[in-house]
């Protein structure tokens, strides 16, 4: 249990004797009985679980939204001018932003599947947030520690191509068709190198749970010396992955206007945009996480704020990468997935093999 | 048709293509195997338009023709207008023309790699060379007052001389874009995924190129030596020492190294022309109606050869104006450079190509 859990159970257990004791001042039998279920143990427990998903969800989203901002600042840097300027240090132009799509019209195409349609962008959607949930800030601030909690989020994050392909499709437009097939083919391809490097991690730690992970390289050492090719295989996988320059082809705006989404207007549009930038936030989480020691650091600042540096700090080199290089083809990224990144995972992997049966770690 | 063929209409409203035309491709998976240009939504009968102005009022409507280099349009209205009305520029205007035209390229250039920037998807290159081509407007903005429509030449001449130390900023600013346009290029050429992009992409021999009657920096990357400058010598070009860049290779990339060079030599050619221009006079005056005739003038505009053809019927107003766009012939070839190449391949062919609809469709 994270110290959150324990600090919100003990709130919630007392939100809800609060709530009991207004109750029973009503001296209503029924309600009396009420208040009393509600200070049983599962109730105070949904409630308080309902509260850490909420805090997290919040901070999550604060910190991808402060992952567009930093890239739209960066970016300006790179491009010699000065980026966005909305408010303090243009901090607002993401709330300006958020409020204009929220007031778009929701537009349906007619001949769309409808019901498709609609569900499709709310399950790409579901399935970033439930991302949030598995990745920790530190050891004591994190929704679930599962053994297989790097499993999970990689499993999650495999059910995003279906919502794209479903959401291309129902669209009923060649577009959104294209960019559809191209999602699906570009996130196969690269996520075989991307766990190919986890299995690596998993052989020398031993361990598949991000606290079991930091652990040991607080203990050892930090995984990106060790596995640099790893890391490196990791960070383009992770790129690939969050479907970013040059590997942004499933929405290729040059020639697939906004390829898979090209369909989806007002705020669905938007949480889109802004769920490749949460995707992006916890890649680069998951890449701190696996190589760069997590929440490890002095003690002079809290462990969230290393981790949350070191995940800026990575974010960063994304921003470099996409300022540098131009999309690159279709058939060259399932090239560069199959070809190099897979040789290179399985290189990655035996190199971690050897060491752990030479007994270095 | 084939359940795994379809038409794609890329356009009118496309984010690839600068400009209000149609590319119709077929796609079988994601390669080409049909491609059909469509344009004329942008028509605005400015041939017609024209017959009902006076021969001064086409001189700003010329502007109009392209957005992107208005000055070399503006010019071969007026160098064609001089021959009809058997006229000729005094030696300094003459000099100064060369010298702008030059710059005009500049810009142009310029504009065409913000383009390929962004069609290829790097908006660093796109600012980049929108932050170098504010140096030329600058420059152009302090001689004739306007950033886009210069309305600069004149029957007879040009409507200015240069302002006060103008030759000195000249030549800081091109110093200055020298040392940067190292900067871009190396933003480029050392960038696998841009060679990647660009490298054996929209292959076209000279042959083929010619047969298609392309002209321009896609022409000379075929490996055809033909520039209107040296073939054909306008105003004071025979004078002007520069080389005419080639590229054998005739894909994407030499099309892109052609202008990139194409920029250095006007570089020369503005230095020279500045350093050699005579004093004198700028500007002759016109008549106001042209003897009976016709005049058929071609130029070397930064996007190929372009042509105007002038029937006078001795009135004030030219009975007939034909304007012979480069990117309208250059565009009518562009279907066997697609035909076999990927979709993704569309905005890196189609935007080397420098498609300016305002010229095309007139």
């Amino acid at each position: 249990m994270s110290n959150l859990y324990i600090e919100l159970t003990n709130f919630t257990e007392w939100l809800l004797g609060l709530v009991a004791a207004l109750l029973d001042w009503t001296k209503l039998g029924f309600l009396s009985d009420f208040g009393d279920w509600l200070q049983t143990a599962p109730v105070v427990d949904f409630v308080s679980t309902l509260l850490v998903a909420v805090i997290f969800l919040i901070t999550a989203m604060m910190f991808g939204l402060c992952f567009i901002w930093q890239e739209r600042k960066t970016l300006g840097r790179f491009m010699d001018r000065r980026g966005t300027q909305v408010g303090f240090l243009g901090f607002f132009q993401n709330f300006a932003d958020g409020i204009k799509v929220i007031l778009k019209e929701h537009i349906v195409p007619k001949d769309s599947d409808h019901l498709l349609f609609e569900l499709a962008i709310f399950a790409y959607l579901a399935s970033t947030f439930m991302l949030f949930g598995c990745i920790p800030y530190s050891d004591n601030f994190y929704v679930i520690d599962v053994d297989l909690a790097v499993l999970l989020g990689i499993a999650i994050f495999a059910f995003g191509p279906f919502s794209i392909l479903i959401g291309g499709w129902s669209s009923n437009n060649k577009f959104t068709l294209i960019g559809g097939m191209r999602a699906a083919a570009q996130l196969i391809a690269l996520e075989i190198p991307l766990l190919l490097c986890i299995v690596s991690v998993a052989v020398l730690t031993g361990d598949l749970s991000f606290v079991g992970v930091v652990t040991w390289q607080e203990e050892n050492i930090w995984l990106i010396v060790p596995l640099c090719i790893g890391a490196l295989t990791f960070f383009i996988a992770a790129i690939g992955e969050s479907e970013r320059i040059p590997f942004d082809l499933p929405e290729a705006e040059a020639e697939l206007v906004e390829g898979w989404a090209t369909e989806y207007g007002d705020v669905r549009w938007g949480l889109q945009m802004a769920s490749d930038y949460f995707r992006a936030y916890i890649l680069c989480g998951l890449f701190t996480m696996l190589f760069l020691g997590g929440w490890a650091g002095p003690e002079f600042i809290w462990a969230e704020a290393w981790y949350l540096s070191k995940t800026f700090i990575v974010f960063f080199f994304f921003i470099w990468v996409r300022a540098a290089t131009v999309r690159i083809r279709t058939d060259q990224i399932l090239k560069l997935g199959w070809r190099r990144l897979l040789p290179l995972a399985v290189v990655n992997l035996l190199i971690a093999v050897a060491l752990k049966v030479a007994g270095v770690f | 048709m084939p359940s795994d063929e379809m038409w794609i209409n890329m356009g009118p409203q496309h984010p690839f293509n600068h400009g209000l035309w149609n590319l119709r491709v077929k796609l079988k998976g994601e390669t080409i195997t049909q491609a059909e240009p469509i344009i004329g939504y942008l028509h605005r009968g400015w041939e017609k338009m024209v017959e009902n102005r006076t021969y001064s009022q086409i001189v700003p409507l010329a502007d109009r023709l392209c957005y992107g280099s208005s000055l070399s349009w503006n010019h071969l209205y007026c160098l064609t207008a001089e021959k009809l009305f058997g006229i000729e520029a005094p030696e300094r205007a003459k000099y100064i023309r060369v010298a702008v035209l030059e710059l005009q390229r500049i810009t142009s250039h310029l504009t065409w790699l913000m383009a390929v920037g962004t069609d290829l998807g790097s908006y660093t290159i796109m600012t980049w060379s929108i932050r170098e081509r504010e140096l030329f407007l600058d420059l152009l903005c302090k001689l004739s007052g306007a950033r886009m429509t210069y309305n600069y030449c004149r029957i007879g001449g040009v409507r200015n001389d240069f302002p006060e130390n103008y030759e000195r900023d000249v030549n800081r600013t091109l110093d200055e874009f020298e040392r940067r346009l190292r900067d871009l290029e190396s933003l480029m050429d050392e960038n696998e995924p841009f060679l990647m992009r660009t490298v054996g992409i929209g292959k076209m021999d000279g042959k083929t190129a010619m047969n298609l009657g392309l002209t321009g920096p896609i022409m000379r990357a075929s490996g055809v030596d033909m520039d209107l400058r040296r073939l054909d010598p306008y105003e004071v070009y025979e004078d002007m020492k520069f080389e005419i860049c080639t590229h054998t290779d005739g894909d994407v990339y030499a099309r892109y190294r052609v202008r990139m060079d194409e920029m250095r030599e006007s570089m020369k050619i503005v230095r020279q022309a500045m350093a050699e221009a005579p004093s004198g006079p700028i500007r002759v005056k016109a008549p106001r109606c042209p003897p009976k005739g016709n005049a058929v003038c071609h130029v070397e505009d930064p996007r190929g050869e372009s042509l105007m053809y002038m029937v006078s019927d001795g009135t004030e107003r030219p009975y007939r104006l034909k304007v012979r766009s480069p990117n309208f012939v250059n565009l009518s070839a562009s279907p066997p450079m697609l035909l076999g190449f990927k979709i993704s391949d569309v905005p890196a062919i189609m935007g080397v190509m420098d498609m300016c609809i305002g010229e095309t469709d007139r």
